[in-house]
């Protein structure tokens, strides 16, 4: 063996059971407190309340005692790749940064989860104090007026802002005219889908060849009467930043419509572009993407919304209001859409975040866009020095914002090695896959990094290097890459159950019932 | 700007190196993209950066405003409960790699694909259905989810909900359906609180797409005659969609044996701390019958063989249906969804196992019902006001007294009283929804009636 192969990397492999085929008849993992004599005696058996037909008769769950359950959960956490684990870098449109452990701390204090939403606004002063000046710190950043944090992730926001521009529109009794939402088709594929669930047709925009944005006169022969808003990610996830917003804002307003600006991508304008200057009617953050929040193997994410004064009175109850003495929720909103989600959203996020923003502080912010735009630089610059590497749109300018979609479009057609199989490849290395893009793939082979400002130089040449190493494999013994992953916890997928109903099976019980 | 511990090319050396291979003089010149007309021209108003040991002083001094549930008797629930949880849960969804991985692909997130699956197939056990869709925001937003399934399904209008429902989970349906759906209410009976059968025949049509049924209701409740709602449904080409608090499930007969075609239901209980309502996890359960399958837009997990004998690996389901893939065509609203709380709740169930959850359902609902039952013998006061059995949670009517004045009398001595019902159910007169689980003690709850017996009296 040579020495570089001994001392590469190697995914931990448990071969670790389903849960299932684990444990023993008769255990148990955590105790049950039991009822005191005198309350058993005056509450009777609970059984004999319900009538027979709705007493459940079996119930099919694994049987573990504590120590079972904890080292199978560690094992499927040790073959997870996280931020923390190794290089993310080119997990685009994702925005994968260091979570701090401060804010794990704070936001995991009795004196945050162990309040009900519920309870007395005089028992919960704290909490809605954070949330409130949150609101105002998040304002200023975006340079809109008023926010709600109801929703818990972008779709969910996108959805909630669709709604107000709907209840706009039916204020004005112009919904029935005001049907239809543009969108472009390189924006987040939510910006399509969740305005269709409000209920919304959907116009969509495609880029102009040579520029990667649509042009002013297709967004031009898009408006109509009809035209209820603009919803439309910038920069796009392609890290090209669509130039024409002010153009569109002017476009849309004046047929009357709203815009609205996704901004999962905001890690690259902090403190540059306050979306509100620019004429914007609403936007959304991700917390759990510019602002620190932990991804949660996919969630609970964040997004509040934010939107003009005007707009304000549409946003979802409560808000979180302070009348100079105290902090308070504000049901009393009659032109309120309602809710969107139980409760206020995803509070822990609430302090994580505020929690980051103290920490980097108003010209942190200024450096973490910064830094996250040098870092994707100095990468595309690196990475387009591979052969089988191509940046769309590059004639017009080499330069992106914080991430960048590049195409392996070339390297496919020389040597039949596509993203999908470099992305089965990379991870031999200890380094997580990298986003393709949504679809439709406009890029032809699609792969798109994001290093944002936590990742080390270090990173991004060990990145461009492993890139360069699959590169050569490719042109030179591509099959190496078809049989890939080598050293991965598990070997190349069967993917014919995504397809084969009679195949697929989402629980143990229908896995026993069709396999066994 | 120094040197900031969480940018590590902040260092200004690093970043000349970088911008020189760049071809860059400054990042001014990357930034020129944006047009100058909307440029920002100032600093941002926000404080400067703070070193850890402020940030966790400040933030601490604002959280210790809080009057926590350990320093109150609290015995609200609607919607999220006090629950005991097991350091296990924790001590998992505190793991690094959980904790801060998002949505790599099976081979280098092997164990959260695992985890899910392992959720889905508890959650599935629980309930008795077969296939189980990716975790969702809340109860309500996946009952919203089912209610859409149900009209892409059945090719109909109608839904028909109890008018027991929470108000707040029927408000979220009315939005995340939006037009696309009627929702009708149907009434109860007012002795029992159980779905008026009759009612239920008078509304349901050929327009019905689905009648919702929450078990146990809202009000604490729980509902006996699941078969003959999902009976009337079917009767009439509807479907039959239940929500569930999933403790209660350790106790109660569960839907996909009482004729449910989707269950939905709210996960917080599973291992979730309260967090003033942040930790909220939906989950969605139906048949595994391709025409379900097609109209929902969630991910789904599927057990999938490798190249390998024996291993184990795992396949999304029909990806071409997520948002991700068709956009506008899909019908949904989750993206980023709640998986840190799906694999903390798989932790939960496996801990428990079926004698834990039946023996945990059976605390509950002894402790509920010896709470009831000396607030009911407090002059003046009703508990409960119907006559079923309950689960977890019951309605006390105060007769002329106040909600608001009683609970405002009761936190003077250190009790949050339960939820307000006065608004959401006038007809209830002045009544409130009191919560009773495993975490109250039996001092807890004689203290309640004591103090209860003063104040009203």
């Amino acid at each position: 063996m040579k020495a570089e192969e001994a001392h590469a990397y190697r995914a931990v492999t448990w071969n670790e059971p389903i849960i299932y085929a684990l444990g023993r008849k008769g255990r148990q993992g955590f105790a049950i407190p039991e009822v005191e004599k005198d309350v058993k005696k005056a509450a009777g058996l609970a059984l004999t309340y319900v009538p027979e037909k709705m007493l459940r008769k079996e119930i099919e769950l694994p049987e573990l005692s504590e120590p079972e359950v904890v080292r199978h959960f560690l094992r499927l956490s040790q073959e997870t790749f996280g931020v923390d684990s190794g290089i993310n870098v080119g997990v685009g449109t994702c925005t994968m940064k260091y979570n701090p452990k401060i804010n794990e701390m704070l936001a995991r204090s009795s004196k945050a989860i162990d309040i009900h939403p519920l309870q007395d606004a005089e028992c919960v002063q704290g909490i809605l104090e954070l949330m409130y000046k949150l609101k105002g710190w998040l304002c200023e950043i975006s340079g809109m007026d008023d926010l709600s944090f109801q929703p818990r992730g972008g779709a969910h926001a996108v959805f909630t802002n669709a709604c107000i521009i709907k209840a706009y529109h039916k204020l004005i009794n112009e919904q029935e005219e005001r049907d239809e939402i543009i969108t472009t088709v390189l924006s987040h594929p939510c910006n399509g889908g969740s305005p269709a669930v409000a209920g919304f047709k959907i116009i969509t925009l495609y880029p102009n060849p040579e520029t990667g944005i649509p042009s002013i006169e297709a967004l031009k022969a898009a408006v109509s009467k009809h035209t209820a808003g603009l919803m439309i990610t910038n920069p796009y996830d392609t890290g090209v930043f669509d130039i024409n917003i002010e153009e569109y804002v002017k476009t849309i307003h004046e047929v009357g419509g709203l815009v609205a600006i996704d901004q999962a991508n905001a890690n690259c304008v902090l403190g540059r572009l306050r979306i509100g200057d620019s004429g914007v009617d609403l936007c959304h953050f991700n917390l759990h993407k510019t602002f620190s929040t932990p991804h949660g193997s996919c969630g609970p994410g964040s997004a509040p919304i934010l939107v003009k004064e005007e707009l304000s009175q549409f946003l979802p109850v409560p808000t979180v209001e302070f009348d100079g003495h105290r902090y308070y929720l504000d049901y009393d909103r009659p032109n309120s859409i309602g809710k969107v989600g139980e409760f206020y959203g995803v509070v822990p996020n609430v302090i994580r975040a505020y929690a980051w923003i103290m920490s980097v502080g108003g010209e942190g912010l200024e450096e973490v866009s910064e830094t996250a735009v040098v870092n994707n630089n100095y990468l595309i610059k690196k990475l387009l020095k591979i052969r089988g590497v191509s940046l769309p749109w590059g004639e017009l300018s080499p330069l992106r914002m914080h991430e960048v979609r590049l195409s392996l479009e070339k390297m496919k057609q020389d040597t039949g090695i596509g993203i999908e199989d470099v992305n089965r490849r990379i991870v031999d290395f200890g380094i997580q896959r990298c986003f393709t893009s949504h679809e439709p793939w406009i890029v032809k082979e699609p792969f798109t990094p994001e290093p944002t400002e936590a990742c080390t130089k270090e990173d991004l040449d060990r990145f461009a290097e492993v890139f360069r190493q699959i590169s050569d494999e490719a042109y030179a013994n591509p099959e190496m890459i078809r049989e890939a992953p080598h050293n991965c916890s598990i070997s190349k997928v069967d993917l014919s159950p995504s397809t084969d109903p009679k195949k697929w099976a989402m629980t143990w019980r229908a896995y026993v019932r069709k396999h066994r | 700007m120094p040197v900031h511990h969480y940018i590590p090319n902040s260092v200004p050396e690093i970043k000349r190196e970088m911008l020189k291979e760049i071809g860059v003089k400054n990042a001014e010149e990357i930034f020129a993209v944006i047009p100058e007309g909307i440029k920002c021209k100032r600093r941002l108003r926000l404080p400067h950066s703070s070193p850890e040991h402020e940030v966790k002083k400040a933030i601490e001094t604002i959280l210790s405003r809080n009057k926590t549930c350990n320093e109150v008797t609290s015995f609200l629930g609607a919607g999220c409960w006090p629950h005991y949880v097991p350091a296990v849960c924790d001590e998992v969804n505190s793991r690094s790699e959980f904790l801060t991985a998002y949505t790599g692909e099976v081979y280098s997130d092997l164990g959260r694909y695992q985890a899910l699956f392992e959720f889905q197939s508890m959650i599935g056990d629980l309930v008795a259905m077969d296939a189980v869709s990716f975790p969702l925001y809340d109860w309500a937003t996946a009952a919203s989810d089912a209610g859409r399934m149900a009209l892409i399904i059945t090719g109909r209008r109608e839904i028909l909900v109890p008018r027991t429902m929470s108000p707040e989970r029927l408000s979220v349906i009315r939005a995340c359906c939006g037009d696309s759906a009627v929702i009708r209410q149907v009434d109860y009976n007012a002795g029992s609180g159980q779905l008026d059968l009759e009612d239920l025949e008078k509304k349901i049509s050929s327009k019905t797409a689905a009648v919702y049924l929450e078990n146990p209701s809202y009000l604490g409740f729980i509902e006996t005659a699941g078969d003959d709602v999902s009976d009337i449904a079917h009767k009439h080409g509807a479907l039959s969609i239940v929500g569930v608090e999933p403790l209660s499930l350790g106790m109660l007969t569960p839907p996909g044996e009482y004729g449910a075609d989707i269950v939905c239901g709210e996960g917080q209980p599973l291992g979730m701390h309260m967090s003033f309502g942040g930790a909220l996890l939906g989950f969605l359960a139906f048949h595994d019958d391709l025409k379900f399958v097609s109209a929902t837009g969630h991910r789904l997990v599927s057990l999938a063989a490798t190249k390998r004998e024996g291993e184990f690996g795992f396949a999304y389901v029909l990806p071409e249906r997520t948002m991700f893939a068709a956009r506008e065509k899909t019908a949904t609203i989750t993206g980023t969804a709640s998986v840190l709380w799906a694999i903390t709740a798989a932790v939960y169930m496996s801990l428990l196992g079926p004698s834990g959850l039946r023996k945990l359902a059976q605390v509950i609902m002894q402790r509920c019902y010896y709470a009831a039952k000396l607030l009911s013998c407090i002059k003046g006061l009703k508990a409960p006001i119907f006559s079923s059995p309950h689960f977890e949670e019951f309605t006390v009517n105060f007769g002329n007294r106040k909600v608001h004045d009683v609970n405002s009398a009761l936190l003077k001595q250190g009790i949050q009283g339960g939820k307000d019902l006065s608004y959401e159910f006038p007809e209830l007169g002045n009544s409130a929804l009191y919560c009773v689980t495993e975490v109250h003690a039996k001092e807890d709850i004689e203290r309640l009636a004591t103090i209860l017996d003063g104040v009203v009296e």
